[in-house]
């Protein structure tokens, strides 16, 4: 109803008042509009997506992900390989299998107060990364690197204690200055609080991007300004503002009165919204849309004894079709999932078994199982026990809200019922699906990046319990040795060629087993003025703004 | 008096005090813990992660160790950390308390200065035209669902003629002059006194109609008194009871439950920075917001007895401590 109001609002009034005129900032300047405001600005604290993108302005990392998804360089010289001699095979103390992994960081790459980057800055980073008490929230990267070898000022070998197809990805090592944190480190457990991201984070000697930090003003915005240290491409804008708005109607609002000059696609309209806004406002902006790794799905409890019979799970992919909503609720933009591996993904499998929306399929599967059509058009089984289960989601979030409303007819078409019982997301993640309370179907979404290993989600000593505390991400209790197995192999296969064929077969099991009904990548939608260029979407974690000295300003 | 306010302050401690156990224990039965939600921004967090997390931050601990932990750490002028602004509670907490007390300061000022003449003009006209007509505008200003106020304002102000900033702070643009840094207050001080106005002319009204009633308003005119002087002279100060009252709750409704009117405009204010503290599962500086609005329910009610005193010559707390 309030989407109606606001549609209404929006399309008499901008017919009215056509005449509009659109962003105002001066060009040197400009301001991005975001939704979210970073809870801390130290890098490796923990993960945020808001931290990131203001990060990606004034900090850069020593091997990021480009937009073609491939690791690349960024303060190191050259990606260290196994074929160039930068990597080499070792045994590690013990006797395992491990690696040596040699980096030389740029030449010319200093802090923002000027302090050359060193080795120091490394070895500093991976003390605090694997120290328990440092807050730090994933330390497992860290605990892997087993010593430290200074060659120089600017040469460092990482010893790490095994051999992972992504040894040279050093993406979440985010160098911390020594200079300046390392004092504040004398006491770990107090170092999350006295950490000088936080407690000073407009020192420019945190900074090593094209721009510094200049003014941060807890929930509403950060301003960022040229880097005179930058040693790289210089930037096109003097000053970068990016303004948290977190509500979206007012993101537009800003938008469109020229408070904004663009509004970020990693934190900003979701792509129903901008499709809207698209119809409306089109003209004036350019609109991209780039399709993610944010992976919408429905879990299933293969506890519950009708779901634990494969055929009634194929059929429930069968009787929906996806390419439908796809085209109808996103405009196409968010293509159907056949697995949560995205298709941009070079492991991704185009043999993998695909579920096109198939009625009498699903019928079949459905009578074979024993769900027959009763007269009503619902399903039973002898017991006349209905065909009946209960679907799950965050209330208030629309589009998902939208999408059970359709997946409910299209399965009741296939004589299914389906109840909608949807909670606050507090609820629904903080107990239901954690906890695995969810009879039947639990719709949500999980963030990966270009290869991920899905062990946390799939592997079954990842199945919470009580036992265990609730651990593990393995919601659905799915179990298959063949997939266990895979996911602890593929990680350690060096092999392109052999680590495809795992992939494969990882992607096989898991769209015949279904654990879980794959339903489509998110994208990200990006609305930027026409006179902004070199804005190149990525479509996986790391953001644009790594890129930032790329944006230039249109003559 | 002055024994009256040390017990009514006593008073005002306790009831703290004991709405910093039922928040707290609110807050920790709520699902989940601010660890999940790092769990669920980073598939990289482990099992052992998570549990090593939850130790330093004390989350492995029973709620009531926690609570007392904080009390002492409380006691002691140490409110905590805010673990979703990685500042010290009272760091995050001060930008939005000053936003918020200018923006509730001048909308209720605004909004009592344009209610309480409105609610007097129209009790002394009841049932004609004018009573209607601010009768009418009263209930529009009570019914307007504030989000769709504030995003009407925002359309015509802001979009359509561009007279106005869509929301933020001056300093988030980098405005610098008085002016343009009151630009940025008119529109959501503008939805919150629309919002305002209307409640409070009605209990004006009300409660002056009920005032001009009495047997003492009937011998003031009797005694040839003109009836400006009559109303304000002799019933405002009357009247003026009951509304002093709802001014005194509205307070602590108003320092939390700005949160919409924040949210459209992009205000960083008290209701936003509650909300957010909730939703984040950030218990110190939930529940320290959450403490200061209700101290200043507390303080709006101690001014609105002082204020009792202070416009009925019949109600004397030196009786009372007496």
């Amino acid at each position: 109803m309030t989407s109606l109001k606001h549609l209404f609002a929006w399309t008499f009034l901008t017919l009215i008042f056509a005449a509009f005129t659109g962003p105002a900032q001066a060009k040197n300047d400009l301001v991005i509009g975001i939704t979210q405001y970073p809870s801390t600005f130290h890098p490796n604290i923990d993960s945020m997506l808001a931290k990131s993108y203001v990060n990606g302005l004034a900090r850069r990392p020593l091997t990021t992900m480009d937009a073609r998804w491939e690791t690349v360089c960024v303060l190191c010289e050259e990606l260290p390989t196994l074929e160039n001699g930068g990597a080499t095979l070792e045994k590690t103390p013990d006797g395992k299998d491990g690696i040596a992994v040699t980096y030389k960081i740029v030449e010319e790459a200093v802090w923002g107060d000027g302090t050359p980057i060193t080795v120091d800055d490394v070895i500093f980073t991976w003390e605090v990364g694997k120290h328990p008490k440092s807050g730090v929230a994933s330390t497992e990267g860290y605990r892997r690197i087993l010593s430290i070898d200074r060659i120089d000022d600017k040469t460092f070998t990482l010893h790490v204690d095994r051999r992972t197809f992504d040894y040279n990805n050093l993406s979440t090592l985010n160098l911390l200055p020594a200079h300046i944190d390392r004092a504040k480190f004398a006491e770990p457990e107090a170092y999350k609080t006295q950490t000088a991201f936080d407690t000073d984070p407009m020192n420019p000697g945190l900074y090593m991007g094209p721009y510094i930090m200049t003014q941060a003003k807890t929930g509403s915005h950060m301003v960022f300004e040229r880097n005179p240290k930058w040693w790289g491409k210089t930037p096109a804008f003097d000053k970068i503002t990016v303004r948290v708005i977190e509500n979206t109607t007012t993101l537009e609002a800003n938008l469109l009165s020229g408070g904004i000059d663009m509004i970020s696609g990693e934190l900003g309209l979701n792509v129903d919204q901008a499709l809207a806004f698209e119809k409306r406002h089109g003209r004036k902006y350019n609109i991209l849309f780039k399709p993610g790794l944010i992976y919408e799905h429905i879990d299933l409890m293969l506890d519950n004894p009708v779901l634990q019979d494969s055929r009634v799970r194929q059929a429930l992919m069968y009787a929906i079709d996806r390419n439908a909503i796809s085209e109808r609720l996103f405009g196409g933009k968010q293509p159907v999932a056949h697995t949560g591996v995205n298709p941009l993904d070079w492991v991704f499998d185009e043999t993998v078994p695909k579920y096109a929306f198939d009625p009498a399929q699903a019928d079949r599967l459905l009578n074979e199982a024993g769900w027959t059509k009763r007269s009503d058009g619902m399903r039973a089984n002898a017991a006349g026990e209905p065909l009946r289960f209960q679907l799950m989601t965050t209330a208030g979030n629309r589009t998902r809200e939208l999408v059970e409303q359709v997946l409910q007819s299209q399965w009741k078409d296939a004589g299914i019922a389906i109840d909608i019982r949807n909670e606050p997301a507090r609820v629904f993640f903080g107990e239901t699906v954690t906890k695995r309370k969810f009879p039947a179907m639990a719709m949500f979404a999980w963030i990966s990046a270009p290869e991920s290993v899905p062990r946390t989600t799939l592997h079954s000593e990842e199945i919470p319990s009580e036992a265990n505390n609730w651990s593990g991400q393995n919601y659905t209790g799915f179990k298959n040795a063949e997939m266990d197995v895979l996911l602890e192999e593929i990680e350690l296969e060096l092999d392109r060629d052999k680590r495809k064929a795992m992939w494969a077969k990882l992607q096989n099991i898991y769209a015949t087993e279904l654990p879980a009904l794959p339903l489509y990548f998110r994208a990200n939608s990006f609305i930027l003025p026409k006179w902004l260029k070199g804005v190149e979407p990525t479509g996986h974690q790391f953001p644009t703004t790594l890129w930032v000295e790329n944006w230039t300003v249109a003559e | 008096m002055s024994a009256f306010l040390v017990r009514r302050i006593m008073h005002s401690l306790i009831v703290l005090f004991v709405m910093s156990v039922v928040i707290y224990g609110l807050i920790g039965l709520m699902p989940g813990d601010p660890v999940d939600l790092m769990i669920s921004a980073d598939p990289d967090v482990t099992a052992a992660d998570a549990a090593r997390l939850r130790a330093i931050y004390g989350l492995d601990q029973p709620l009531w160790s926690r609570y007392l932990n904080w009390l002492s750490a409380a006691a002691a002028g140490d409110f905590g950390y805010s673990r979703l602004y990685a500042q010290p509670v009272w760091q995050a907490i001060l930008p939005a308390l000053s936003n918020t007390l200018v923006l509730l300061v001048t909308s209720l000022l605004l909004a009592l200065v344009i209610a309480l003449p409105a609610g007097i003009f129209a009790a002394t006209r009841p049932y004609s035209l004018a009573d209607y007509g601010i009768n009418l505008a009263a209930f529009a200003g009570i019914s307007m669902p504030p989000f769709w106020l504030g995003i009407l304002l925002i359309l015509v102000f802001s979009v359509i003629l561009g007279w106005l900033p869509a929301g933020g702070t001056a300093e988030a643009a980098g405005a610098t002059g008085t002016w343009e840094r009151l630009q940025f207050l008119i529109l959501p001080v503008a939805a919150l006194t629309i919002a305002g106005v209307g409640g409070h002319t009605r209990y004006m009204r009300a409660s002056m109609i009920e005032t001009l009633r009495q047997e003492y308003i009937r011998t003031a005119r009797a005694k040839g008194l003109s009836e400006s002087r009559v109303v304000l002279g002799h019933a405002l100060r009357n009247a003026m009871i009951p509304v002093v009252t709802v001014i005194a709750l509205d307070l602590g409704i108003l320092f939390s439950g700005a949160l919409i009117t924040e949210t459209v405009f992009a205000y960083p204010g008290m209701g936003k920075l509650i909300f957010d503290a909730i939703m984040g599962n950030d218990y110190n500086l939930a529940l320290v917001g959450l403490l200061m609005a209700t101290a200043l329910t507390l303080i709006g009610n101690l001014l609105a007895d002082v204020a009792y005193a202070a416009l009925d010559p019949r109600i004397s707390y030196e009786e009372l401590d007496a």
